[in-house]
């Protein structure tokens, strides 16, 4: 379970560059919900995010995961409740290090981290399995470089290693954002796969619209800081691109601002 | 041919003393290049480590416990940069400099006096200059060999390990890190910590190598450290891959630029201008890669063959 209570954040408060970037966001996700985020440039989506995973602290409101108040708690000790996927495939893995160290440091997610052997022969061979899933080819470079993988290769990677050490929640930040089309496809894929298997909350914020509608069983629209539509279960499934749009146009009364989310209809 | 002979005589005493410092240049290798962090304390925690074994070992201490300790002091050093920049928000060179002056005070409280000595003959020592060209066992090349391989070997072990693996992890990308639950502020200091014991272990060796500790015999190890570690990427990068042999190619590296510091001494030039022919290498090593994006940004390639379409 996940509980987002009354969070606001202001960025640079008192000066001239202040932003209220969340007005009060009030969010609760059972076990198995997974929920899609869409919403113009500067709405507040990937806020809510690194508000949830720690990045920055909640001005006032509070996080609760399973019971566990994670307010306070700074963002590596959250780590252990969250499985997260960035934008940028540079950001979610280790460029330096070789791809079954970077499994192996996820594997360890929320464990102290002692003086035993950093990866065993055991999980060598399960990682080699793993990998053969996301049918990338990976099963056979379980030491090279993740340097050298291309970005579709390193998000594939990154939602393997949030998903490895079973989180309570996945945060996914327009993850497929940077990809193109086809490998977009087998990311989002193999993401709503592992989510099924795992039974994972999971948010997931989207410029694509058509993805938004299709993937997982709720959908929630942010503008400026605040949650202005929210729709789940059968009424989502019926949903059509028109509806939506014209519904963020009813709650904000204004026209939907994001180029990006236009020209992916 | 007398140069060549001056060459070969210096030679057992540039190797040794290049041996030393590559102990050293490992600590500079684990801050500069796993952590990412140029941390400058080195400078004060070598002088750190010299004073405290010279100390240890006048007082009659044992001697292979004296580097025990001068390695300790020198871990606590790296402490106090560490909590400089992850406590206080120090920017980690600022942090390093802070801590690398206020060493220099310390250093002269330990002695007592800016230069203390530590005579061979009066005293038994782990390794002394005097002993560079006996065919024996105590001769230093064959006792800073094995501490080197030692040490390398452990090195390598501990960068295996859950803990080692997470210092590298925060060298090489902090967002990732702490995503994957990674205290990255714990593992700076840690890295830093051990760096600095490294390098503070160096110095207890140089100290009995050279029979003094001095204040100032950390002055400009830093400089002597980076030129080790690019020098050993330089020659060896492109053969040594396994990070053992990594750690092994940054002490060789160190090996080489006392053998060509002695070359150039031999071959007349003057000495007092040691440290700027040393500061302008490392200047245009460190530039080197910068100057490669450069020209490429500038000079971009003609296709080859073909005409160029629209």
């Amino acid at each position: 379970m996940l509980d987002i209570k009354n969070v606001e954040k202001t960025f640079n408060p008192g000066t001239i560059n202040e932003k209220k970037a969340l007005n009060g966001i009030n969010l609760h996700l059972d076990e198995g919900d997974f929920v899609t985020v869409i919403g113009g440039n500067g709405a507040g989506k990937s806020t809510m995010l690194n508000m949830v995973a720690g990045v920055y602290p909640v001005d006032c409101g509070s996080i609760v995961i399973d019971g566990v108040d994670v307010t306070k708690l700074p963002e590596y000790k959250r780590a252990k409740y969250l499985g997260r996927v960035f934008q940028d495939p540079m950001t979610g893995t280790a460029a330096d290090m070789q791809i079954e160290e970077n499994l192996a440091l996820a594997a360890r997610r929320g464990n102290r981290r002692t003086l035993r052997t950093g990866i065993t022969a055991k999980e060598r061979k399960e990682y080699k399995e793993l990998l053969k899933i996301l049918d990338l080819g990976l099963e056979e470079r379980l030491t090279a470089k993740v340097g050298l993988l291309s970005g579709g290769q390193r998000q594939a990677l990154t939602l393997l290693m949030a998903t490895l050490k079973k989180p309570k929640v996945l945060l996914l930040d327009e993850h497929t954002a940077a990809l193109d089309p086809k490998t977009a496809k087998k990311v989002l894929d193999i993401t709503e796969e592992i989510v099924e298997k795992n039974n994972l909350i999971t948010i997931m914020i989207t410029h694509n619209m058509a993805d938004a509608i299709r993937v997982g069983n709720r959908l929630i629209m942010m503008h400026e800081g605040r949650i202005v539509v929210d729709i789940k279960g059968e009424e989502k499934k019926k949903l059509t691109i028109e509806q939506l749009l014209s519904m963020f146009e009813a709650s904000s009364g204004s026209q939907f601002t994001s180029d990006k989310v236009m020209l992916s209809k | 041919m007398e140069i060549l002979g001056q060459l070969i005589n210096a030679l057992p005493g540039s190797v040794a003393q290049g041996l030393i410092w590559g102990i050293m240049a490992i600590g500079v290798y684990v801050t500069y290049r796993i952590l990412d962090v140029a941390d400058l304390t080195v400078d004060g925690s070598f002088a750190t480590g010299g004073a405290v074994a010279v100390i240890l070992i006048l007082n009659g201490c044992n001697l292979w416990l004296a580097m025990l300790i001068a390695f300790i002091a020198g871990v606590l050093t790296g402490a106090i940069t560490g909590l400089l920049h992850t406590l206080m928000g120090i920017p980690p060179i600022l942090a390093g400099i802070l801590t690398q002056l206020s060493l220099y005070s310390i250093n002269l409280k330990l002695m007592g006096k800016a230069n203390q000595s530590v005579n061979v003959n009066q005293t038994d020592l782990l390794v002394s200059l005097r002993w560079v060209k006996e065919f024996a066992f105590h001769n230093p090349l064959i006792t800073v060999g094995i501490v080197l391989i030692v040490l390398i070997a452990l090195l390598y072990w501990f960068f295996g390990t859950e803990m080692g693996c997470a210092i590298r992890a925060t060298g090489t990308n902090l967002n990732m890190s702490r995503a994957q639950g990674i205290n990255t502020n714990f593992n700076k200091v840690l890295g830093i910590m051990l760096s600095n014991g490294l390098v503070a272990f160096s110095g207890a060796f140089l100290a009995q190598y050279q029979g003094f500790a001095d204040v100032k015999m950390g002055q400009g190890a830093i400089v002597i450290g980076l030129a080790a570690v690019i020098i050993g990427e330089a020659v060896f990068g492109k053969i040594f891959k396994n990070f053992a042999l990594r750690l092994l190619s940054v002490a060789l590296g160190s090996v080489i630029y006392y053998i060509v510091i002695q070359a150039v001494i031999t071959l007349g030039f003057d000495a007092n201008l040691l440290k700027l022919l040393s500061a302008a290498i490392v200047a245009i090593f460190l530039a080197i890669p910068y100057w490669k994006r450069e020209y490429n940004a500038k000079h971009i390639r003609k296709p080859k063959g073909g005409k160029v379409n629209a």
